[in-house]
């Protein structure tokens, strides 16, 4: 069971959490403006990398909080986590 | 029976304590500290089951977790009959009842033996080639015949009645496996002081140092042990012994399964049969040591014949001669140990067959100063039925002896470290498997890594423990192989030579696979099932590969490896389920008034957790019935329905109405202060994801509802928007779904009946859609004017404290009027009647506002709400696309059930809602159909099992259309 550590809370189990999807993915600000295309890619279009992924983490049954999380997809490790707003920090 | 294979004096065993047993209704006497497999190696038993597929007799092989053939069934009672159980393992107890499996009518004449004859049917993948013909023949008679005939114990029919555990633990450093290795391990990491735990699978500390007469440390190899342990204890190591490690889960967190009663007499009630240990260790060191590999020659699976190393345990850790006159076949040096030690305490060894061109000649000379012969050669041949009683050596004849010792080497357990996703190594002087590349935060020392001499295990298990503890990380500790290569191990012209013992797979089988152009390991295993047992391949996976690797011509680290997988020995289920059975093995949600439905004879229904009343049958009444009657009594007089498990969310804040407004479709910033308005809400792709509604309380706090089964899913949806996209607005949400019991009051007379028990309300002033604050019955109440029915309505919420007083007053209230309660049955046909939604069944995650005939519920004039964009991409405007339309049926139809043209063409839509309607006096139906709100009028046909069924295409509301009753 991974063992994730919140950025409020401190290193919890995974069961605590919730998995949120890919990460600095921000919603456009005038969705209407924008045409399918565009709006299809923030929709759909996901990076699915072999390696570290950004994504997003809520510790729902926890403080409830959402944050962001760089996991390496191959190692299944979670290498960083950081609060939300904050831009993703280099690997240690 | 008494044991004449005991020797005088040597081993571990109790003397002055004789236990009595009983194995396939015999009685025999063993003593407290042997195992199963000893105490009847003792009595000179050596066959003790029948084979998987073949039905060949079979004896004890090992004398520890790797036994491939003796699984035996030990039975306490109905309920505690435990099958599959490995007899090395299985500690004797007084008045043990074990059992042999796969034979009948006996263990000694087994009608199954015939399978001998038809054995060439049996070979790899038989059942892909054989028994195709007829195909009906397969489910009827093939398949039932060859489950009769193969397999392993039968699990038990009754329930289980024990008990079992869970624990957490946390320690610095996990040691696993306490043998010379691990003692000197948690010894080393003792040291440093932080929490130590150290566990093994045996009853007894210590491994193969239990069976060693070496002295260490200037002790006898028992009394290191002692000592070692003593140590331990007093610098409060957490010692767990019958603890098998049989995971290794992500973050270091490892699976130990504890058997904490099965070894006594009479267990204790107030003790669990088992624990489940999930220990989160920060630095794990792996000791667990080497399993010994037998050697694959035709009839090498002869009861009597046996890893030359577990003979030697028996004779020094049990005192127990495995027989009187043993041959020697071995490919490795180890096996010189066993053949001298055996021939010291008595037993004749007639020979030493080295298969190896030039054995190390120290050894040779060692064995013939001590008066053994040694040969080189290999196995021709074995005789003998239920007993081995001769050996056929090639090139220098017949051998006569009651017990066939063999070693092809040693094969270290890398089970753990493979689990944790270290990468192995091939290492060609041990012609094994050794860890390679560590991905956890873990180090192997000892047998593990190939080291086999225990001063080698002793210092690199203390190097282990102090790493472990300092975070040193490396992922084999010591010098790794041998320069000793075992030759190899198969010597195979004709007959049967077994390779994975447990599923009867022979090397013919393995050749002729890999002849049949099977070229990944991976493929060869499925295929021929070799290592698929429940002992997973321990004996038999490099004796395989090895084998597929000569066939094709390639070398063993190009064929690979299969993947370990836990469990390494079997888990019980209830060591798994942990206290997660029968009542405890989901929460159950109760609703503040289920006491009260239950009193009044409520049939209930699963709702996700909630336990909801579904309807109220009378004396007599069957659910038709009591629902028509249910629905009868809402649309003439009033009924009263429990709407507790409805989710509630209360949102409030400045920003509260802004938030609204782009959760949902619908406009809120302009809702008065006690009004309501119906809420639709979608997902960012357009598809309506949930429906509830949103009263306003006060300017900056408004009572949100949901589906029962959407409450957690559209909290967690807003706290994502709340928390990542609009993280200015101020806003703040809490779930009061728990908080406040519901209780809906439905129909004509329901304003009458509201009226006599609130408080400080006046109910005549209050529209629909609209809420108030008041009380009710004398309690604190939020009234809402609302209707999922269709009659004039209202939700009287009350502190759930206080939900069951005021079920009782309402009833008591209605009771002129005729009231009646209703359950979740009613709710939906009455609902249905009136063409209302409901998500997650009118709704599949691919339906639009418009799809529903809803785009009444979206706000116009609003710029952006979670979905918009997506209602404007291509395929959500095109025409064809499935809409929302009723029914008009002959008969109650199935849900989910196809809709067609007359003609049967094409599926154009399916039904998602079918009820029969008691104020219409005819069956209904809900359905989504392609451009279904043209196709009003015409005839559709529903294709079922029993023909083709003719439907009218209609409005989705089925009664009163103009809505004049919802007004009142």
């Amino acid at each position: 069971m991974l063992l994730i550590p919140c950025p409020w809370c401190g290193a919890r189990p995974e069961i605590e959490f919730h998995y949120g999807g890919e990460a600095h993915i921000a919603r456009p600000e005038r969705p209407t403006e924008l045409d399918d295309a565009a709006w299809a890619e923030f929709l759909y279009m996901r990076t699915n990398p072999k390696g570290p992924h950004a994504e997003r983490w809520r510790h729902i049954h926890g403080c409830g909080r959402f944050f962001n999380c760089v996991r390496d997809t191959v190692s299944d490790k979670v290498l960083v986590t950081y609060k939300p707003g904050e831009s993703r920090p280099p690997l240690p | 029976m008494t044991d004449t294979f005991r020797t005088a004096d040597r081993g571990r065993v109790d003397r002055n304590h004789p236990v009595a047993f009983n194995f396939d209704g015999r009685h025999y006497n063993g003593f407290t500290g042997d195992s199963l497999a000893s105490a009847l190696l003792a009595n000179g038993v050596h066959l003790v089951g029948r084979s998987f597929k073949y039905h060949r007799p079979r004896g004890i092989l090992s004398a520890g977790a790797e036994e491939p053939n003796a699984l035996v069934t030990v039975v306490r009672d109905a309920g505690r009959t435990t099958p599959n159980l490995r007899a090395t393992q299985v500690e004797l107890y007084p008045g043990l009842r074990a059992f042999s499996q796969n034979r009948f009518p006996s263990l000694h004449f087994d009608i199954g033996g015939v399978a001998k004859f038809v054995a060439p049917l049996l070979g790899a993948g038989f059942y892909y080639k054989t028994f195709m013909w007829p195909g009906s023949w397969w489910k009827r008679l093939y398949e039932p015949a060859i489950r009769r005939a193969a397999g392993l114990g039968r699990a038990p029919r009754s329930a289980d009645p024990d008990r079992y555990t869970q624990r957490y633990a946390h320690c610095e450093v996990l040691v696993i496996g306490a043998g010379a290795a691990g003692l000197a391990a948690a010894r080393a990491a003792s040291e440093h002081g932080g929490r130590v735990i150290l566990c093994d699978e045996q009853a007894e500390f210590g491994g193969a140092l239990l069976h060693e007469t070496c002295t260490l440390e200037g002790k006898a190899a028992t009394e290191w042990v002692a000592d070692c342990i003593a140590t331990l204890h007093a610098r409060g190591v957490r010692l767990l012994p019958r603890t098998t490690a049989f995971g290794w889960f992500p973050g270091n967190m490892i699976g130990l399964v504890e058997r904490i009663t099965d070894h006594l007499p009479a267990p204790p009630p107030e003790l669990p049969r088992e624990r489940l240990w999930q220990v989160r260790a920060r630095e794990v060191v792996i000791a667990a040591g080497a399993i010994e590999r037998p050697l694959v020659f035709p009839g090498n699976d002869r009861p009597g014949i046996m890893l030359a190393d577990a003979a030697r345990c028996y004779l020094h850790r049990y005192g127990v001669k495995v027989g009187t006159r043993a041959v020697v076949a071995t490919s490795d040096d180890s096996a010189y140990r066993a053949g001298i030690d055996l021939h010291r305490a008595g037993i004749e060894i007639a020979v030493i067959a080295d298969a190896r061109v030039a054995p190390d000649a120290t050894l040779v000379a060692e064995a013939k100063a001590a008066g053994i012969e040694v040969r080189t050669g290999t196995v021709a041949g074995t005789a003998g039925r239920l007993r081995v009683h001769g050996v056929e050596l090639r090139g220098s004849g017949r051998v006569q002896c009651d017990v066939l010792l063999m070693s092809g080497g040693w094969t270290p357990s890398v089970h753990l470290f493979s689990q944790s996703r270290g990468k192995l190594r091939f290492d060609d002087g041990l012609g094994a498997f050794v860890p390679g590349v560590s991905a956890a935060r873990e180090r192997s020392a000892g047998g593990c890594v190939g080291s086999f001499e225990t001063v080698d295990c002793i210092e690199q298990g203390s190097a282990a423990g102090d790493e472990a503890a300092r975070g040193v990380q490396r992922a084999a500790i010591g010098v790794i192989g041998s320069a000793r290569r075992p030759a190899t191990a198969t010597s195979v012209t004709h007959g049967k030579a077994f390779v994975d013992f447990q599923n009867d797979v022979t090397a013919k089988d393995l050749k002729q696979v890999a002849q049949e152009g099977f070229r990944s390991i991976e493929h060869v295993k499925r295929y021929t099932t070799t290592g698929m047992a429940t002992d997973q391949g321990k004996t038999s996976n490099l004796n395989a590969l090895a084998l597929v690797a000569t066939t094709l011509h390639r070398p063993v680290p190009a064929v690979g490896h299969t993947t370990f997988r836990m469990p390494y020995t079997p888990v019980t289920f209830g060591a798994l389920a942990g206290a997660a059975r029968g009542e405890l093995f989901d929460p159950v949600r109760l609703t503040p008034m289920h006491a009260c439905a239950e009193q009044r004879g409520a049939v209930f229904e699963d709702v996700g957790n909630w336990k909801r009343a579904r309807y109220f049958p009378l004396r007599g009444e069957d659910m038709h019935a009591a629902v028509a009657r249910e629905c009868l009594a809402v649309r003439n007089a009033v009924g009263v329905f429990d709407g507790s498990t409805l989710g509630k969310i209360e949102v409030t804040g400045p920003d509260a109405a802004a938030f609204l407004d782009r959760m949902y479709t619908g406009s809120f910033a302009r809702l008065g202060v006690g009004r309501c308005r119906y809420g639709l809400m979608l997902n960012e792709a357009g598809f309506v994801m949930d429906d509830g509604v949103v009263a306003r309380l006060a300017p900056a706090r408004f009572h949100v509802t949901t589906t029962t089964g959407g409450a957690a899913h559209v909290l967690h949806h807003m706290e994502d928007y709340l928390q990542t996209e609009f993280p200015d607005l101020r806003v703040w949400l809490t779930s009061i779904t728990e908080q406040w019991a519901v209780i809906a009051v439905q129909g004509p007379g329901a304003r009458a009946v509201v009226a006599t028990v609130v408080g400080g309300i006046d109910c005549d002033a209050m529209p629909h859609l609209s809420v108030r604050q008041g009380q009710v019955a004398g309690v604190p109440a939020r009234l809402f004017r609302v209707s999922f029915t269709g009659e004039v309505g209202y939700e009287i919420n009350v502190p759930a404290g206080h939900g069951a007083a005021v079920w009782d007053a309402v009833l008591a209230a209605g009771a002129a009027h005729g009231i009646a309660p209703y359950g979740t049955e009613a709710m939906h046909v009455l609902r249905a009647e009136k063409g209302y939604i409901v998500v997650g069944q009118e709704t599949d995650g691919t339906v639009t506002p418009d799809d529903l005939g809803m785009g009444w519920a979206i706000g116009k004039a609003k710029d952006d709400f979670v979905g918009k964009r997506s209602l404007r991409r291509a395929d959500m405007e095109r025409t064809g696309r499935r809409q929302l339309v009723g029914l008009l049926t002959d008969e109650v139809l199935e849900e989910g059930a196809q809709i067609t043209d007359m003609h049967g063409g094409p599926s154009l839509g399916h039904i998602t809602s079918a009820y029969f309607s008691a104020v219409l006096g005819r069956s209904i139906a809900l359905a989504l159909v392609a451009s279904g709100r043209a196709r009003i009028g015409q005839m559709l046909l529903v294709p079922m099992e029993h023909g083709g069924v003719a439907v009218q295409v209609t409005d989705p509301v089925f009664y009163d259309r103009d809505g004049a009753r919802l007004h009142g």
